[in-house]
């Protein structure tokens, strides 16, 4: 029971298929990557399954431990567990970043609790000594006037607050340097582990020279294609794309 | 002279349908006319020269049409004739804290009321304990000379320094409701500051004018002398369950050369309520006048606190943040007269419409052709929550000759779904968001407000949010 589990997933945005029977188990404690060409959906299934009101979504299931979340509400589903990583997270001014994860882990208590404070800032400050983050950074408003990088880490930051039972990186690693690449995929590294799930949407393959998934998916045309191992990732680094669309289109 | 005849009058509010009996001592009975004035100086007992002035301003208010070639028509609904304009000496009400509506209760739970105080506001007590924190403020400052009393007392017990000022900053004839204040005032602040005093305690008329009964018509005078120092806050965040539908203050300052006065102002009215104030000072040579001012809820609120910077190297400042919520139309800004060389002003105003919510930027910044070395900064954000929001700004800014600067920025901005989204995505309820969004926009300018009306201010934002998505 312990996996995210996607099921015939059919998506569609303004009217437009873009999944189509989408299926995928990702079990806590494992790292898979999504790779495949530009517009074939990956980014369709991130925002799908966080509940963005733009993606339809006609049928299928996902269940979070065996729990059906599509008829959660955007924040019931973090809540329960699912963490998205943006790949345009927005600025929120005037909100500093330890105010905002404060106000989302406040979220996680009951009504009548709340937040320890000190308790709150002792975690935080050495979560980011962990992950080797500057402790001025929190007193930032999130996301504003970032540079592409530090967006990519704020959002990494939070991840390890929060703590969620699976964590998909929608193109984490698209438009950063390579340090800024090394600090997002360590982070990714320091936090995996069995408690958590992490699915790594990716257009290129070379993240994974720093992550090394248990599976690598190729997606075309809104579904899987094809699965491997982390060799696939290689190939598919080798020789491209088209030999994969040549295949579906032999299959077809 | 005065009828103890007590009456029945209805008090209803928007907010957990109140209705609640009570009775007054002093009633002046519905509508205005130079009996009602009489029956007023009768009451407080007034010497002739206030009744006169009262009755100039009666004749100033009748013949001065409402200001609705430029205001809101919406101004027309006020019907002058139904209006109570001297009530006091208030009984218990009959009604007890049990009868009050629990989400009125939870509403003061949530803003962190002292139970002290919750009693008072929802109008089951007429009055509660405050009177110790007041005269405890007052035993500190009266040391230092200072003098911090009601109007009325500051008219009776310091003519020569009250008349000097009184009425000067602010004329009768200002506007139609300037006059109307002039005409039935009661209630508000006189404060004279001594030469080189500083005032360390925030001047607070929360325990004062609660003491007495809030006025409708208040009135308050506060001089700094020269080189003195003073920060006055009136106000609360909760909100106020009150009988009156027309608040219509007038308030004076002067800092004479070198002082300082702050003036902070936090406002919650009930959202039947038309709050049309008339707010100005005048600051002489190298002083300093900041209004911090905060308006939430009421129907229409039309407010433009000013600075008359009269003295070489004055410097004015407004702060002000205003929400409207559906139903509400704030109408604020503020006005900067320069009228000497080198003095500088400064305005930031951020407001935020929720819902048919409607905002409103009136600025006015005089700068004329003789002076030289003046500067002015406005900034005006808008902030709309939904699609159905209004927003308007009407920056007048008059700046003549080559010796001066000025610099305007605006912004427009709404809370994009995007943002939302990204902040559900991270465990916060729709409104928790929206809520989280507008205490951003606001934020650098609720760092000068004091610590605890910060912290209340951002729990109202929570609460005016909450209802405000669907």
């Amino acid at each position: 029971m312990s996996t995210l589990e996607i099921k015939n997933l059919n998506v569609t945005v303004a009217e437009t298929q873009i999944l189509r029977d989408f299926s995928l188990t990702l079990p806590k404690g494992e790292v898979h990557a999504i790779m495949g060409p530009n517009g074939t959906g990956k980014s369709t299934l991130a925002k799908a399954l966080a509940g963005h009101p733009d993606y339809e979504i006609t049928s299928g299931e996902v269940l979070l431990d065996g729990e059906d979340i599509l008829e959660l509400e955007v924040d019931e589903r973090a809540r329960a567990g699912l963490f998205m990583a943006f790949q345009y997270p927005s600025e929120i001014p005037g909100v500093s970043i330890a105010n905002f994860l404060r106000a989302a882990r406040q979220a996680r208590l009951g009504e009548d609790e709340e937040l320890e404070v000190t308790k709150f800032y002792k975690e935080m400050y050495e979560k980011m000594d962990a992950l080797q983050i500057d402790r001025k950074f929190t007193s930032r408003a999130v996301n504003d006037g970032f540079s592409g990088g530090e967006k990519k880490r704020n959002e990494i930051l939070q991840m390890a607050m929060l703590e969620p039972k699976y964590a998909i990186m929608d193109e984490t690693d698209s438009g950063l340097d390579i340090d800024a690449l090394r600090i997002v995929s360590e982070g990714v590294n320091k936090l995996k582990g069995p408690q958590m799930g992490v699915l790594l949407i990716t257009h290129y393959q070379r993240i994974l020279n720093y992550i090394t998934p248990d599976k690598v998916h190729v997606m075309f045309d809104g579904r899987i294609v094809k699965s491997g191992g982390k060799e696939l990732a290689l190939e598919l680094e080798d020789k491209g794309y088209d030999w994969i669309k040549e295949e579906v289109a032999q299959l077809a | 002279m005065p009828t103890t005849e007590a009456q029945e009058i209805d008090i209803q509010t928007d907010i957990g349908d109140f209705l609640y009996p009570e009775n007054h001592t002093y009633d002046a009975g519905t509508g205005l006319s130079e009996k009602t004035i009489d029956y007023i100086s009768d009451v407080k007992g007034e010497d002739d020269w206030i009744r006169d002035f009262r009755k100039k301003a009666l004749k100033v208010f009748n013949d001065k049409p409402l200001p609705t070639h430029w205001a809101s028509g919406d101004l027309k609904a006020i019907d002058f004739d139904q209006i109570r304009y001297y009530l006091s000496g208030g009984q218990k009400p009959s009604k007890s804290w049990d009868d009050v509506p629990d989400d009125v209760k939870k509403t003061f739970e949530r803003l962190g009321i002292p139970e002290s105080e919750r009693k008072f506001l929802a109008g089951v007590e007429a009055q509660f304990d405050s009177e110790a924190a007041y005269s405890n403020i007052k035993e500190i400052v009266s040391k230092q000379g200072v003098i911090f009393v009601g109007s009325t007392e500051g008219l009776m017990k310091h003519p020569e320094i009250f008349r000097k000022f009184f009425g000067k900053v602010i004329p009768t004839a200002d506007n139609k409701f300037s006059a109307l204040n002039s005409a039935v005032f009661s209630g508000g602040s006189f404060i004279y500051v001594p030469p080189g005093v500083k005032v360390t305690h925030p001047l607070q008329a929360y325990f004062r004018i609660n003491a007495q009964n809030f006025g409708q018509f208040e009135r308050t005078l506060i001089i700094a002398d020269e080189g003195a120092e003073v920060t006055y806050m009136e106000g609360c965040t909760a909100p106020k369950f009150d009988t009156a539908t027309l608040h219509s203050a007038v308030v004076e300052l002067v800092a004479l050369k070198g002082a300082k006065i702050q003036y902070i102002t936090v406002q919650n009215w009930s959202s039947n309520v038309f709050n049309l104030v008339t707010k100005r000072a005048v600051a002489h040579e190298e002083a300093e006048v900041k209004w911090i001012d905060c308006n939430i809820g009421s129907r229409l609120t039309m407010k433009y606190p000013g600075v008359v910077l009269k003295g070489r190297k004055a410097r004015g400042e407004v702060l002000s943040i205003a929400l409207a919520n559906n139903g509400q139309h704030q109408d604020t800004g503020a006005k900067m007269i320069h009228a000497a060389d080198e003095t500088s002003s400064n305005i930031i105003s951020k407001s935020i419409s929720v819902g048919e919510g409607r905002a409103t930027y009136r600025g006015l910044v005089s700068m004329p052709k003789h002076l030289k070395g003046c500067k002015n900064n406005t900034e005006c954000d808008a902030l709309l929550i939904n699609t159905n929001s209004r927003t308007d700004t009407y920056p007048a800014i008059t700046t003549r000759g080559q010796k001066n600067s000025v610099q305007h920025e605006a912004s427009v901005s709404k809370v994009s779904a995007e943002q939302i989204f990204y902040m559900q995505q991270r465990g916060l309820s729709e409104g928790e968001a929206m809520s989280l969004s507008v205490n951003g926009f606001i934020n650098d300018l609720a760092k000068h407000f004091p610590m605890e009306y910060s912290v209340e201010l951002k729990r109202l934002i929570d609460l005016e949010m909450e209802g405000s998505v669907g």
